[in-house]
């Protein structure tokens, strides 16, 4: 259990800047997940962390300590790779041992370790095999066993569960967060995968391009998305997202279709370009004033319905309701807010617009 | 084997294809394998079989039978009977066109006498296993057959151990240069090695090396083959493995020893039969070299049976299959290995 704090980490490949500056601190047994987009630097960082690539400028401390310049395996951290990397040539037992063999531990407590850790993972009887003659899922409990056996500071995992299925993934994902618990230890997690981190953290940052867009509990970016970026990128189905103008300080103009009154509006400036973002759950049916449109598709999915909507101008909304649902596709219906409506500038800054909440 | 031998390319009879494959390959063996059979089984004939025509296939040999009063076993002929059957007659003595004869089962009967043109000698299968036995007391081959091995031995496993640690930097490391150092090293193979004999000779007697096996060894050790062809296995081998190692506390030299050697293990057997055979089979660089006969290896120690005058072909050709083994014994146990070595790196 460590605490680690990062100071303007920068790093480049070259001319490209992929990391500008992040600063970051995680405290102690917190579990903290890296989101963003393919190519947002969360991996580089990731490794940056471990110390398997120097950053450019910018402090690492662990625990207080400066560990900048000090090499991978003097920092007392854990990783799971993205493709598990198993030492092929050697067993289960040798995998989760090797590491505790090269601090020179001695053999007793290194068997003990490993049972724990085989015990803990449930691979106890696969201890004699080899990688290769073990499927995905229990490649994946290894991999996690070899960190655990090593007792670190801080888990570092790199998309553990991008190469699972979707019923594995799902399963991984509840163990590693009961692992999280038993263990209280201080844990980072990369993915793409905005479920994952909405399901297992504690705290989420969310990266775009080298930077920090937003960082909170998965419920606060769900609620209070600082900016467009995002607002779009947690929750599933993304959030919709119509371009207007504000109007009157009290509500946003929309081409083609009738005029929304919005309370945010009144921190804008008259004819300001706005984008209202309205998450689908947040989206309901009206017999009265509303947004005009067509049913395009229907996915019904047994406890709860998605419909696809084009609006009178050619936008397309996503709807999310409860239960079943008697709509079909040609069908006209009328959209209203049913629920929160954020509003954000346009343009280079996508920030969102005070106060963030309806109603 | 006879269902590998009788195998089809599908369907219940054979196809020409099937016909034409086979006698194809038939030929193909022949070629290939007949003169090593001829050479096997010639080094089991006598001097004197050596030199007949037509020769024969089979190691033949005069039929010999020693009796009891002889030095020496006498030979066997086909003699003429007066009852017009012909006998097998040892002769025991040879008098002008003539011959004595007695009947082997009853030396002490009586005495035959007949022309030499009459009779025929009685030939049978005889292996001289002499051929072996001689060369390897009296010419020190065995002495020839440990240099072999021992140069053999050790250059592969320095050939091993200084090409992978170079492939490894080579592959697995970013430093500025490396690229550059990697087309010059495979630029050397444009280098013909006869090119470089004469510096590489004086660079050898300079360190005092001329004339020993350490001089034979150390030279060739390092190959720009073995350096190519590790170096592109080990770039298949994922870089995240090195990280988890790194991760796992290894140093850089333990990961080199317990992660990327035995991961190359495939490679490394390829680079192992290739250095085994070049080294095994090397004639020109030994002969520049050693010049003193208890150093010799036996590629030259079989040179030394063609003399300028006279050859001898029957220590020749046992010797030479006695060289033969070796490499033939691993090539049966690593094909497997080879294959995939001619198919990664297109040498052989």
């Amino acid at each position: 259990m460590s605490t680690l704090s990062l100071r303007g980490i920068v790093r480049q490949f070259g001319p490209l800047r992929v990391i500008h500056g992040i600063d970051l601190d995680i405290a102690q047994g917190e579990f903290v997940v890296f989101v963003g987009p393919s190519g947002c630097g969360k991996s580089t960082l990731l490794r940056i962390i471990a110390g398997l690539d120097q950053p450019n400028g910018g402090q690492i401390t662990i625990d207080g300590r400066d560990v900048t310049g000090t090499r991978a395996a003097e920092r007392g951290l854990a990783m799971v790779f993205q493709s598990y990397a198993l030492y092929p040539h050697m067993t289960v037992r040798q995998n989760l041992a090797f590491g505790l063999e090269n601090q020179r531990m001695a053999k007793e407590e290194v068997a003990r370790r490993v049972a724990e850790a085989a015990r803990m993972l449930q691979i106890e009887h696969l201890l004699a095999r080899k990688p290769g003659q073990l499927s995905g899922g229990q490649r994946q409990r290894v991999a996690i066993g070899r960190t655990v056996t090593r007792e670190p500071g801080i888990f570092l995992f790199d998309e553990p569960l991008s190469n699972l299925d979707a019923e594995l993934r799902v399963q991984m994902r509840v163990e590693l967060t009961a692992l999280h618990k038993r263990l209280q230890a201080t844990m980072i997690y990369v993915t793409h995968d905005q479920t994952e981190a909405m399901t297992m953290a504690d705290r989420i940052v969310v990266l775009r391009a080298g930077r920090i867009e937003q960082q909170g509990s998965p419920l606060e970016l769900y609620n209070r998305p600082a900016n467009k970026f995002v607002a779009g990128f947690i929750g599933s189905p993304r959030m919709n997202f119509l371009d207007g103008q504000a109007v009157g300080g009290r509500s946003v103009a929309f081409e083609g279709l009738p005029n929304l009154d919005i309370p945010a509006a009144r921190e804008t400036t008259e004819g300001e370009a706005v984008t209202l973002g309205v998450r689908p759950e947040h989206l309901a049916f009206t017999d009265g004033a509303g947004l005009p449109g067509t049913v395009d598709i229907v996915e019904q999915m047994g406890g709860e319905s998605y419909i696809y909507v084009t609006l009178a101008n050619e936008a397309r909304l996503t709807v999310r309701r409860p239960g079943q649902t008697q709509l079909h596709a040609g069908e006209p219906v009328r959209v209203a807010i049913d629920g929160a409506a954020h509003l954000f500038g346009r343009g280079d800054d996508e920030h969102a617009i005070t106060p963030r909440r309806l109603p | 084997m006879i269902r590998f031998l009788t195998r089809r390319r599908g369907g219940a009879r054979a196809d020409w294809t099937d016909w034409f494959a086979r006698i194809y390959l038939l030929i193909g063996l022949l070629v290939m394998f007949g003169p090593v059979a001829w050479l096997a089984l010639s080094s089991f004939k006598t001097q004197t079989a050596l030199q007949e025509f037509p020769p024969s296939l089979l190691p033949m040999g005069q039929k010999q039978v020693a009796l009891p009063g002889t030095e020496r076993p006498l030979p066997v002929f086909l003699v003429p009977q007066p009852d017009g059957v012909a006998q097998e007659r040892v002769m025991v003595r040879r008098v002008g066109l003539e011959g004595q004869f007695v009947d082997p089962a009853d030396p002490a009967r009586r005495i035959e006498r007949a022309r030499l043109t009459a009779v025929t000698p009685v030939r049978e299968l005889h292996f001289a296993i002499e051929n072996y036995i001689e060369p390897l007391k009296q010419f020190n081959f065995t002495r020839f057959l440990g240099n072999s091995l021992f140069v053999t031995i050790v250059s592969t496993a320095i050939t091993l151990l200084i090409n992978a640690m170079c492939a490894f930097a080579l592959s697995k490391y970013e430093f500025r240069g490396r690229d550059g150092i990697f087309i010059f090293i495979l630029s050397t193979l444009m280098i013909p090695i006869t090119v470089v004999l004469v510096p590489a000779f004086l660079i050898v007697t300079g360190l005092g090396l001329g004339n020993s096996l350490w001089g034979v060894i150390l030279p060739p050790a390092a190959t720009p083959t073995g350096v190519f062809l590790l170096r592109q296995y080990m770039l298949t081998i994922p870089d995240e493995l090195m990280d988890a190692a790194r991760m796992d506390h290894a140093s850089e030299w333990r990961l080199f020893w317990r992660i990327i050697l035995p991961l190359a293990a495939p490679a490394l057997a390829v680079l192992a039969i290739f250095s085994v055979v070049w080294r095994w089979n090397d004639f020109l660089w030994p002969l520049i070299v050693l010049n003193r006969q208890e150093n010799f290896t036996l590629q030259l120690g079989l040179a030394a049976f063609q003399g300028e005058l006279q050859t001898q072909w029957h220590y020749l050709l046992a010797m030479t299959v006695v060289t033969l083994l070796p490499v033939t014994l691993v090539f049966a146990f690593l094909q497997k290995y080879i294959t995939t070595g001619i198919a990664s790196s297109g040498m052989k």
